[in-house]
């Protein structure tokens, strides 16, 4: 380099300084993008208030139906669990609306969300964006299916709020009587309920980490929407036909319903586990599945 | 000047859709560092998969290719945070805004400092003409809007390289003229410029190097005054008297005189040696009324045409 050029050089450098490194926290911020994203889109927004309804339709139906004939035993033996306790006292919509809502309108709020994560993105091509950035694919598929999990939280979360307030507002709380027959102080039961609403969330994990697998396979959202939605209904009916119990224990939602046992005194463990084992199967193999195609995929939209 | 002479550099690289479809074949491309390289070929021909593979969006079926020195797609983390892109159009997300748009990409790169990114955003938005259109939904933007803010995206920091695909697609001309200058700025900072067009007078304006791609494979690479001067232009006579301009052309042994229209005619040039003003003094002396006498440059379309054909249809 002559003496020349260096002393007329105010053309900068090509070489921007030092090179960036990337924060150890800074990460959080795709996280955190990733479910502000989501919360913001009015699909999300909707499905959040449905889920709400669910506890105040539940209550008013219940009030309407038991007011007429002033307290009493409430809805019979047929009606879902937990029904006709809620008379006796509110907390038991908490109870009452997890279980209305955890076989259906739940994993499908989580199957909308968990298909559109992937396959919405690569179709209006906001995918190739994030990766050119370089948000990294497994760094990306982390932070989406963390942040799918956070909503599993935050619709379970939904549900039960909104129920603890109606119940609050149209039942007296009180005392709870655990399915074992017990009775345990309100503040326990409240516990239990918070418990219960961890429970129902951890359930929905292996069914989020399906739908984030299908959301790997397309581009487009509505598709793989539709697809965890039909898988989910398929699952739910075979595991209603009784040719075909020998299957039923590996389906996902098989113990779904066991997040009752946290009210029982002393709570029973033995299918809460077998829940969790199964939920970490499904995310397991969803969740590598998911990695090994969204990591060698050919991003084309 | 620079540590490594090119800034992108494929070898061989080829792409070979599901379907048999050979996209890209063999590619041997070199981008010098600090230039501005204009990438054309007709609809069709491989750039965009070009780009995608350098990218490493998508995997090459074989060969390979070097993004500032280091192998793509491996070193997509190291490499990436220092290039801008804008792919095939921009994408946005219709329900945020400009701004939050921009926020959102900027949080997908790891090495963005979270302290600084509002300022950048705002630089960004500015650069590009759109801090008044900030706070509207994406979806509310025009295609020309939508085509500022994925530029935008692409200089939220500041790059070695900027990737462009068709940026001024969708502009209007005071839109394609700001580009243009913006390009030329970025470029005398040092950053290396990569666009494929299909302007040829775009390109001839602001850049230094092109390629042209045919049919998936390169036709052509290097400088583009090399490239136009390859391209032969023309001897234009303006004369009413036609018939005996093009007789004089022709003894005087100069190609491909054609007559055209009523008082033109038109031929190669003349081989080096013969002095233009000399043949024009010869016509006037021969009578000849030269009412005009013109060496025409040729344009880098004509270079274009000349490399890719003249038909119309897009291979399939
Ligand atoms: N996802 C895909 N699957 C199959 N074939 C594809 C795919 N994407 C592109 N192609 C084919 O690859 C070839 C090159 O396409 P490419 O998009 O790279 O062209 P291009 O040079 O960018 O064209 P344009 O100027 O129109 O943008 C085309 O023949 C196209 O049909
Ligand atoms: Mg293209």
């Amino acid at each position: 380099m002559s003496r020349a050029e260096v002393v007329e050089a105010p053309r900068r450098d090509p070489e921007p300084g030092p090179a960036r490194r990337p924060g150890v926290l800074w990460s959080l911020g795709l996280f955190r993008s990733e479910l502000v994203t989501v919360l913001r889109r009015w699909r999300t927004l909707a499905l959040l208030v449905v889920l709400a309804a669910v506890p105040i339709l539940i209550g008013i139906a219940v009030k309407v139906d038991t007011g007429g004939r002033g307290g009493g035993g409430g809805g019979g033996e047929g009606g879902p669990a937990f029904l006709t306790q809620i008379t006796n006292n509110g907390l038991f919509l908490v109870f009452a609306a997890l279980a209305a809502t955890l076989p259906v309108f739940l994993p499908m709020a989580v199957g909308v969300v968990a298909g559109d994560a992937v396959a919405g993105e690569a179709g209006s091509g906001t995918l190739r964006y994030l990766l050119v950035a370089p948000a990294g694919r497994t760094r990306l598929l982390l932070a989406k299916y963390v942040s799918v999990l956070a909503f599993c939280a935050i619709a379970t979360l939904v549900v039960a709020v909104s129920a603890l307030a109606v119940g609050a507002l149209l039942f007296p709380l009180g005392e709870v009587t655990t399915i074992s027959g017990t009775q345990i102080s309100f503040a326990d039961g409240l516990l239990r309920a918070v418990a219960i609403a961890g429970v129902v969330a951890v359930s929905l994990s292996g069914m989020a980490a399906l739908g984030l697998f299908i959301s790997t396979l397309t581009n487009s959202g509505i598709a793989a929407m539709a697809t965890t939605i039909g898988l989910l209904i398929t699952v739910q009916i075979l595991g209603q036909i009784p040719q075909l119990h020998a299957i039923g224990p590996y389906l996902f939602p098989h113990y779904w319903l066991s997040f009752a046992d946290v009210l029982r005194q002393p709570v029973y463990w033995d299918q809460l586990v077998k829940n969790f084992e199964l939920q970490a199967l499904y995310v397991a193999v969803f969740g590598s599945a998911a990695w090994a195609r969204f990591t060698t995929k050919d991003i084309t939209a | 000047m620079g540590n490594s002479p090119a800034v992108i550099e494929t070898s061989g690289l080829s792409k070979r859709f599901r379907g048999g479809q050979l996209a890209v074949n063999g590619l041997d491309l070199t981008v010098p560092r600090g230039s501005v390289f204009g990438f054309l070929g007709p609809n069709g021909s491989g750039k965009t998969t070009t780009i995608r593979m350098l990218m490493g969006l998508i995997e090459p079926t074989s060969g390979t290719a070097r993004l500032l020195g280091s192998p793509m797609p491996k070193a997509a983390r190291a490499v990436l945070p220092r290039v801008g892109a804008l792919i095939e159009g921009p994408a946005l997300y219709g329900f945020l805004s400009g701004r939050d748009n921009l926020l959102r990409y900027d949080a997908a790169d790891p090495t963005a400092d979270p302290r600084t990114r509002t300022a950048r955003v705002g630089a960004a938005l500015d650069r590009v003409g759109l801090t008044a259109a900030a706070g509207k939904k994406a979806r509310a933007y025009s295609l020309g809007m939508k085509q500022r803010l994925g530029l935008a995206s692409a200089l939220l920091q500041q790059r070695e390289l900027l990737v462009l695909d068709e940026p001024t697609n969708g502009l209007d001309p005071q839109g394609m003229r700001e580009i243009r200058s913006l390009i030329r700025e970025l470029a005398e900072d040092g950053t290396t410029v990569f666009l494929s067009s299909h302007l040829l007078d775009e390109i001839e304006q602001v850049c230094s190097h092109a390629a042209v791609m045919n049919q998936g494979r390169l036709v052509v690479q290097g400088e583009v005054a090399e490239l136009a001067a390859n391209a032969r232009g023309r001897l234009v006579v303006t004369t009413p008297d036609t018939g005996a301009a093009a007789r004089l052309l022709k003894e005087r042994g100069i190609a491909d005189v054609a007559v055209a229209g009523e008082d033109r005619v038109s031929s190669e040039l003349p081989p080096d040696e013969m002095e233009l003003a000399d043949l024009n003094a010869e016509l006037v002396r021969a009578g000849v009324r030269v009412r005009g006498f013109t060496a025409e440059r040729a344009s880098l379309e004509d270079a274009f045409v000349a490399l890719t054909g003249e038909g119309f249809d897009v291979a399939g």
